[in-house]
């Protein structure tokens, strides 16, 4: 499919995502070995920009997770290197990472995502906002849903199941970002949407962007309270693809297919959903836009099942650098 | 070999073929059912961070290495050249005869005479749980342990399949009372736990010591009812102040008219405190037929531990008291770090916080405002501060008590450091206290005792299964008198 190239992969970082970084990173040089490419990975430190300018690679593959890789930073910098890299660009990136900008652009847009407000640490501590607090419990309710705005995994998120627990998690959140955002708790099933927009189809890059089959995250014990054990590895099983009806298969599609267009996603991404449990609703928490390319990670489960090999998947993703 | 690696040797390029979530899948049908139970958990990943030049980390278990003389090593390895093949050959699975009368030494050092016989050499202290939960742990099994207990441990109950007991400790270790009322609330439902793992000395991570009244009761319930009891005394030698303890090894030998053998406790003890962890030196000292399969597991394991650092230690020994003085050293060297440490908790942590005063050993357990969740502030510090410590959850099994405690090591690092350290972490606990305020989150009463089940009005009430309570651990709060007197040393 094509020529042999130089490909740069970005991995590591220090963010607190750094060592499943470490792991997509690997999985997607042997990859990109595979199909053929000349591939060098950079641990992403001070020397990045000396690296590149001495590797000249004809594209970075980014599979860097964490503030920098993924909010725009370093999509930004490979810009003004004028090198091609894989995945969104920054704009896309910056609304896709920042959790609470993005349910405000699905919110404006219509498309559903669970109520919520946004706190700054800045507006609390200059601002008094802390006397909003009341208001916004009135109107999310409790279990609330505390998270940082921008983190990748679920570190710093909690349950507060009353007022008197609402402040440590707020305070727990903002360690990890100076922004929070407090969501209404929707029970129900967890669901990951994989899009692919490169190499949809035998139409090549201008093709709409497709759906892959859509992993479902089924957590082993019921763990209401307990964030980290339910996301944790080993404490939730992937089911793929996720046993729902037709029509919330497709809805849960297409729903992920405009918030990847939303967001002005390019090449891939995964969006995140919940069916409640009682209504069959659909809510989009958040997306993602560099996402884990481990050997458990979602991407390549969905890949797998639309019969798409992880080395044809990181071929797909490398052609997202040569088709902006 | 990666699955992407199985892939191409079968097929050059790797491409148009079916591989990695199916072999994931494949992989996770292979996988033994107890690994399930380990999991890499995001605050693990967090503390593999912390390795970093810019952090200060008061975050490891190490001791100190950099005062051990370079040229007495060069001149200790020498020795063991002479007997090259022998350094470099098998050794028994039980140890070196001459590893085992330098351990007779250390432990009668710590006032326990044993028979080099009931002695097997491990690779280091760590062996000692494993090989122990290998030969009493089926899945379900359970063992009764301290809260906190090490959290170097917790993997090794959880790989296999152990159900773990935590008894809070108080400024006496754990109270034997407690542990009582559990083994009753066991047997009730026709359960035994298999073992007792304590660590009677300057317990890691709570700091605290099992006082001599609880040992001897220790000692009397395992015996009354037939209950093995495994005593982790890495740390025993490093005490700094106060008198040395009698071990629950030698109670117990002592109780049952015998000189130099329990048949109840297995003792753990190790090289790596008052020596080096890099040997990876330990051992156990046990009854016979415990000890029989411990051999026969550590033959499975690694059929031996290393002779090039057993012949080191025999050479080291051989010098005539030099490992005595340097554990001597070691405990000024500590001590005077311990110091520091205090005196810096003291000036930085705040009125809110409170911390356990060892009398030796390795760590201090400090505890914040219950509010404030220490695997957060773990990010916090070491994102805007460089400082890293040990959470406090990591020393529960549940993964979620101990949530406003940490774990600090004042043996590792230099006093500078140390200093340093506290201080950041002190800015970032003063950062959350300050937006708990501009939450209007008011701070916990000061006096906590006799007013944990109430609620405040309109709140539904504490659940009863202690576990939202949990999170408070109740390590020794010193009294106001002690309070006054910190102040005044600032």
């Amino acid at each position: 499919m094509t020529a042999p190239r130089r490909v740069a992969v970005l991995k590591g970082g220090s963010s607190l995502e750094r060592s499943v970084s470490l792991r997509s990173g690997a999985q997607v040089e042997d990859a990109l070995r595979g199909l053929g490419h000349e591939v060098s990975g950079i641990d992403v430190g001070t020397d990045l920009v000396e690296q590149l300018l001495a590797l000249e690679p004809d594209a970075v593959f980014i599979a860097l997770h964490g503030p920098q890789g993924e909010d725009g930073t370093v999509q930004s910098l490979m810009e003004a290197l004028a090198l091609p890299y894989t995945g969104s660009p920054p704009a896309a990136c910056a609304r896709g990472t920042d959790k609470v900008l993005a349910k405000q652009l699905m919110r404006e847009a219509g498309i559903p995502t669970p109520e919520f407000e946004s706190l700054r640490q800045g507006a609390i501590r200059d601002l008094g906002a802390g006397g909003a607090v009341p208001s916004i419990e009135r109107r999310l309710g409790f279990p609330m849903v505390v998270k940082p705005a921008r983190g990748g995994s679920a570190l710093g998120v909690k349950f507060a199941s009353s007022s008197t627990e609402l402040p440590g998690a707020m305070v727990g959140a903002f360690s990890y970002d100076g922004t929070v955002l407090l969501e209404r708790h929707v029970s129900g099933r967890d669901l990951a949407v994989s899009v692919l927009g490169t190499g949809a189809g035998d139409g090549g890059s201008d093709a709409r962007p497709r759906a892959l089959p859509i992993v479902e995250a089924v957590p082993r014990e019921e763990g209401f309270y307990d964030y980290e054990s339910r996301y944790g590895i080993g404490m939730t099983t992937f089911v793929c693809p996720a046993e729902l009806p037709a029509d919330i298969t497709d809805r849960a599609c297409n729903l992920a297919i405009e918030v990847y267009e939303l967001l002005g996603c390019h090449g891939f991404a995964r969006i995140d959903l919940m069916v409640d449990h009682e209504t069959a609703e659909l809510w989009v928490l958040e997306a993602n836009v560099v996402p884990g390319m481990t050997e458990t990670s979602l991407l390549p489960q969905a890949a797998d099942a639309a019969g798409i090999s992880f080395d044809e998947l990181v071929g797909l993703m490398l052609e997202s650098a040569f088709t902006r | 070999m990666s699955s992407q690696e199985m892939e191409r040797s079968s097929t050059p390029g790797g491409r148009g073929t079916r591989p990695t979530a199916h072999e994931l899948a494949r992989y996770e049908s292979l996988f033994a059912a107890r690994t399930r139970g380990m999991k890499s958990s995001a605050m693990r990943e967090m503390m593999a961070l912390t390795e970093r030049p810019d952090v200060i980390s008061l975050a490891g278990g190490l001791p100190d290495t950099s005062t051990f003389p370079p040229e007495l090593y060069e001149r200790l390895m020498a020795e063991v050249s002479l007997q090259t093949a022998r350094a470099l050959q098998y050794g028994p699975t039980e140890g070196m005869a001459a590893t085992a009368e330098c351990i007779v030494q250390v432990m009668a050092a710590e006032g326990t005479a044993i028979d080099p016989a009931d002695v097997i050499v491990t690779t280091g202290g760590q062996q000692v749980i494993d090989l122990v939960c290998k030969t009493l742990i089926d899945p379900g099994d359970v063992i009764v342990a301290e809260a906190p207990t090490y959290p170097g441990a917790v993997p090794s109950f959880s790989a296999y399949q152990a159900e773990v007991e935590q008894i809070e400790m108080d400024s006496d270790g754990m109270p034997i009372d407690a542990l009582e009322e559990t083994l009753d609330r066991l047997a009730a439902q026709g359960r035994r736990p298999k073992f007792i793992y304590t660590i009677p000395n300057f317990q890691n991570p709570g700091g605290v010591t099992m006082s001599l009244a609880r040992r001897r009761r220790l000692v009397e319930v395992a015996r009354e009812r037939e209950l093995l009891v495994l005593e982790d005394n890495p740390y025993g030698l490093l005490r700094y102040e106060g008198d040395p303890l009698p071990t629950l090894y030698s109670l117990d030998a002592a109780a049952v008219g015998r000189d130099s053998a329990s048949d109840l406790v297995i003792y753990l003890g190790t090289f790596s405190k008052i020596l080096s962890p890099g040997l990876r030196l330990g051992w156990a000292v046990a009854p016979r037929p415990v000890l029989e399969k411990l051999n026969l597991c550590k033959q499975g394991a690694d059929l031996c531990s290393s002779p090039v650092t057993q012949m080191f230690v025999s050479a080291y020994f051989a010098e005539d008291g030099a490992w005595l003085r340097h554990v001597e050293h070691l405990r000024e060297l500590y001590r005077a770090r311990r110091d520091v440490m205090f005196e810096a908790l003291a000036e930085h942590f705040g009125e809110s916080a409170d911390w356990t005063r060892p009398e030796g050993g390795l760590f201090i357990w400090a505890t914040l405002d219950e509010r404030i969740d220490t695997t957060d502030l773990l990010a916090l510090a070491r994102n805007t501060e460089g400082v890293a410590f040990v959470p406090g959850r990591a020393a529960y099994m549940d993964g979620r008590s101990g949530s406003s405690s940490m774990r600090l090591n004042f043996a590792g690092i230099p006093e500078a450091e140390i200093r340093e350290g506290i201080a950041r972490i002190g800015r970032a606990i003063s950062q959350q206290l300050g937006l708990l305020g501009f939450l209007g989150s008011p701070p916990p009463p000061a006096a906590r005792e006799g007013e944990a089940g109430e609620a405040a009005p309109g709140e539904p009430p504490a659940p009863d299964t202690g576990e939202g309570l949990a999170d408070v651990v109740k390590l020794p709060r010193r009294p106001d008198s002690a309070r006054g007197r910190r102040r005044q040393d600032r």
